[in-house]
């Protein structure tokens, strides 16, 4: 991972204790069967989730932080590592790797110098991938964001990226 | 306004059958499923709404998927006393060329998807035909004569893409909520289980056990039972679930209320992925609306009978889509299967007795109970009732989703509703299944689709995902796929699983980078055999299947990939290379421009050559070919 990019992650001083309240006690009555999606809510927030917020979240709901270190990395939506200002998505799903998926990614790879898992220097995209998004009929599918960009060929890749800053 | 008998809902019926299909002036329908949207139907809708804003006299309006995704967007026009169209690929700037076409009836064939015959679903076929009396337009095809429609009956999709999935009057008004109504003022529980029993039905998730027997067993243990939705479809390449939450999500909450009652319990579960945020927010206002209009909550219709349903959203883990590993994630914990010598049934989640069926299951209960468990098993073969939704997807033509009849032939699905393999490539395989599947090769494509017919070639229902496979698919690249993917998902508990499926990935990695020794297909053979007898849950048993059953039809593509060091397909990059065919070649120069690398020169309108040095074989050229000049050598 890019160190570059620890700059952006808050220490525990800079974390809004009180958002994290809202979220745990208010949004999801500090239950701990809410655990994962109190997760989701501070990866909502933070983009990715940031260690402090991890320990804070085991005091809250008295559930050891090995336990809750366990879901944040057991489950593959958490990411615990600051992430660039684009979320770029691979869809690896069966349907869009027989359409050359593959190809998309390695694509996507070489023109932004980066492999999956990691952030571009400027800290504009960090490439991931997915099992499947279920947008199967119209593959090879690529997430940028909130944004499906369909039927995407390794050739389209330069003039898709363009778009975001 | 609170439900209290089936007179209310027949009178918001009667409203909003209006609204559904006599529209005062002009409607438009817009198909704003999560395909549709990938395809551009937000632009389009949103442009809709910019020319028709509130107070105009046509009415703009979203639905789900209609299931023919390939052509998305979709966008369904109608008007008093005119066919019903559907426009297809309407993107944003073809909107208003779509919408003067419908408006000055000139119908243009190019643009039109098809015009409807009878829109009502297979719930109203008591009441009269919208359409019955409206001139149909000449030369435009029906939707049910078009090839992908022509063999589809649709229960489980009966709403997708017919009705607004926010609107519960909606849902109402094509028959829903009628089956839970009656059944809650005339049925006893044990009355519904009989008739689930008797249809046939068979769990829709990828198992296959029937449903009946499933909610019986959990009636008959003590303490407080759980109703739980598994909406976490995990297979790759299968969305029937999305494509229900998404444009029916009553349909699923209505199955869950009838269980509820027949196995009595008063909470239920959604567990659904975090993937699919829009059958997420659509699942939140289907809820919402039932609360209000008194079909959830306590004293539902005015009864003693309540039930309250929780949305919980999983978090990326394909291994939660087995049931004691969901329960687990429900609970808060990571997800880990455990030995199912005690079922969920009796002890699942909270260690209560759970229900765990999937969304298509629940789809389909309100239909069977208000038509009967002899009318669902009139279809199908003679162990798999009812139909099922396949996502036909992959290397062919007509891309989707189908609702056919259990026992409809493979050939049937993806040459004639599918339109068979597009750019006159050759068929080689379906995947069927998931990563818990198989593929099955050409010699079987007359076989009948069902669950048990499917275990007998080594593949298996799944969910019914259904990706179809050309030549340029590699078997031994797509085994060493699947293997990778549960390499990821294994929770990494049992060491069978675990280690045993890394060490097959490693030698099948060995084949495609051309390391291939002799011996490797029996040591895969070996490896497999053994993670299906010893690994703890599903994941585990059936993870070695996509191996095993290509090393079974297609070993001659792994003895090319061992021996020869060949990959036939063109795939594994260090056992091929591409050329130009000189025979072939026009010297188009498309190929040339198109090339990221610069590997391909010459002049037009003369032959030209490939720099192998440069060539990083990444296939641009071979896709913008016309000519099939590029080959894989």
């Amino acid at each position: 991972m890019n160190t570059e990019n620890s700059g952006l992650a808050p220490s525990p001083e800079e974390l809004d204790y009180l958002e994290l309240d809202e979220i745990i006690e208010e949004e999801f009555g500090g239950d701990k069967e809410n655990l994962i999606m109190m997760l989701q809510a501070i990866q909502r927030r933070y983009n990715f989730i940031p260690r402090p917020a991890l320990a804070y979240l085991s005091e809250k709901t008295a559930v050891p932080l090995s336990r809750i270190y366990g879901i944040a990395t057991f489950y593959a939506t958490f990411s615990l590592e600051p992430r660039g200002r684009n979320l770029i998505t691979v869809c690896l799903g069966t349907a869009c790797h027989v359409r050359g998926a593959k190809r998309v990614q390695e694509q996507i790879e070489q023109f932004l110098h980066i492999s999956n898992g990691q952030t571009t220097q400027d800290g504009c995209f960090t490439l991931e991938s997915v099992r499947c998004i279920g947008c199967c009929s119209l593959g090879p599918v690529v997430k940028i964001n909130e944004d499906v960009h369909a039927r995407l060929s390794p050739d389209q890749v330069a003039k898709t990226l363009e778009h975001y800053e | 306004m609170k439900i209290l008998s089936v007179k209310d809902l027949e009178k918001i019926s009667e409203a909003f059958t209006k609204r559904l299909y006599f529209p005062e002036n002009l409607k438009v329908n817009v198909g704003m499923a999560s395909c549709g949207i990938a395809a551009g139907a937000k632009a389009t809708l949103q442009r809709a709404l910019k020319e028709h804003p509130a107070g105009d006299s046509v009415e703009i309006r979203q639905t789900g998927c209609i299931g023919f995704c390939e052509e998305e967007p979709l966008v369904e026009i109608l008007g008093k006393g005119k066919p019903r169209v559907v426009y297809k690929r309407v993107t944003e700037d073809k909107f208003p060329d779509v919408f003067q076409d419908y408006l000055e009836e000139k119908f243009n064939k190019k643009l039109i998807l098809g015009q409807m015959r009878d829109p009502r679903s297979i719930l109203e076929e008591d009441r009269a035909n919208p359409l019955e009396k409206v001139k149909a337009i000449k030369g435009i095809p029906f939707l049910d004569e078009i090839p992908f429609y022509a063999h589809q009956i649709k229960i489980a999709l009966r709403n997708c893409g017919y009705i607004d999935p926010d609107s519960i009057e909606e849902y109402i008004g094509r028959g829903g909520y009628f089956a839970f109504v009656r059944i809650l003022a005339e049925m006893k529980p044990e009355e519904i289980i009989s008739v689930i029993k008797q249809s046939g039905l068979r769990g829709r998730g990828g198992g296959g056990f029937p449903t009946g027997i499933k909610w019986e067993s959990c009636c008959k243990h003590p303490g407080e039972r759980y109703v739980i939705c598994n909406a976490d479809e995990g297979d790759p390449g299968a969305y029937m679930d999305r494509s229900v939450l998404e444009g029916d999500p009553h349909s699923v909450l209505e199955g869950m209320l009838i269980a509820a009652y027949a196995v009595g319990s008063s909470q239920g579960f959604i567990y659904v992925r975090n993937e699919y945020p829009l059958a997420v927010k659509r699942l939140v206002s289907a809820l919402k609306q039932a609360e209000d209009f008194g079909l959830l909550g306590d004293n539902i219709a005015g009864s003693n009978f309540g039930f309250h349903i929780k949305i919980s959203t999983g978090a990326g883990a394909f291994v939660c889509g087995e049931s004691t590993a969901l329960m687990a994630s429900l609970e808060g914990k990571v997800g880990r299967p455990r030995a199912k010598y005690v079922h969920t049934v009796e002890k699942g989640f909270r260690d209560g007795p759970s229900n765990l069926n999937n969304v298509e299951t629940y789809a389909n209960v309100p239909v069977i109970m208000l038509k009967g468990a002899d009318w669902y098993r009139r279809m199908g073969t003679k162990y798999s009732k009812g139909t099922k939704v396949f996502s036909l997807v992959g290397k062919v033509k007509n891309t989707g989703l189908v609702e056919v009849p259990m026992g409809t032939t493979l050939r049937r699905i993806i040459f004639d509703m599918g339109g068979g393999i597009p750019r006159k490539r050759k068929f080689k395989a379906v995947q069927t299944g998931g990563p818990s599947g198989g593929c099955i090769p050409e010699a079987f494509l007359d076989l009948q689709v069902g669950f048990d017919e499917l275990t007998k070639v080594g593949s298996m229902m799944g969910s019914g995902g259904m990706i179809v496979m050309d030549q340029d698919t590699c078997m031994v690249d797509l085994a060493r796929y699947f293997l990778d993917f549960l390499k990821g998902e294994s929770c990494g508990q049992c060491t069978p699983c675990r280690e045993g499926i890394k060490q097959m990935l490693d030698v099948l990695t060995g084949i495609c980078e051309g390391l291939g020794k002799e011996g490797d297909i029996e040591l895969l053979e070996e490896l497999g055999s053994m993670i299906q007898k010893f690994s703890l849950c599903g994941l585990g048993t059936s993870a070695p299947n996509p191996v095993l059953t290509t090393i079974l039809y297609f070993r001659d593509e792994y003895e090319a990939h061992i021996y020869d060091k060949k990959c036939p397909a063109g795939v594994c990059k260090p056992l091929f290379h591409y050329e130009v065919d000189e025979k072939a070649c026009t010297g188009c120069h498309v190929c040339a421009l198109k090339c990221p690398q610069e590997a391909i020169t010459g002049e037009k309108k003369k032959l030209h050559t490939l720099d192998q040095e440069k060539c990083v074989k990444c296939g641009i050229c071979y896709d913008a070919c016309k000519f099939d000049a590029i080959v894989v050598r």
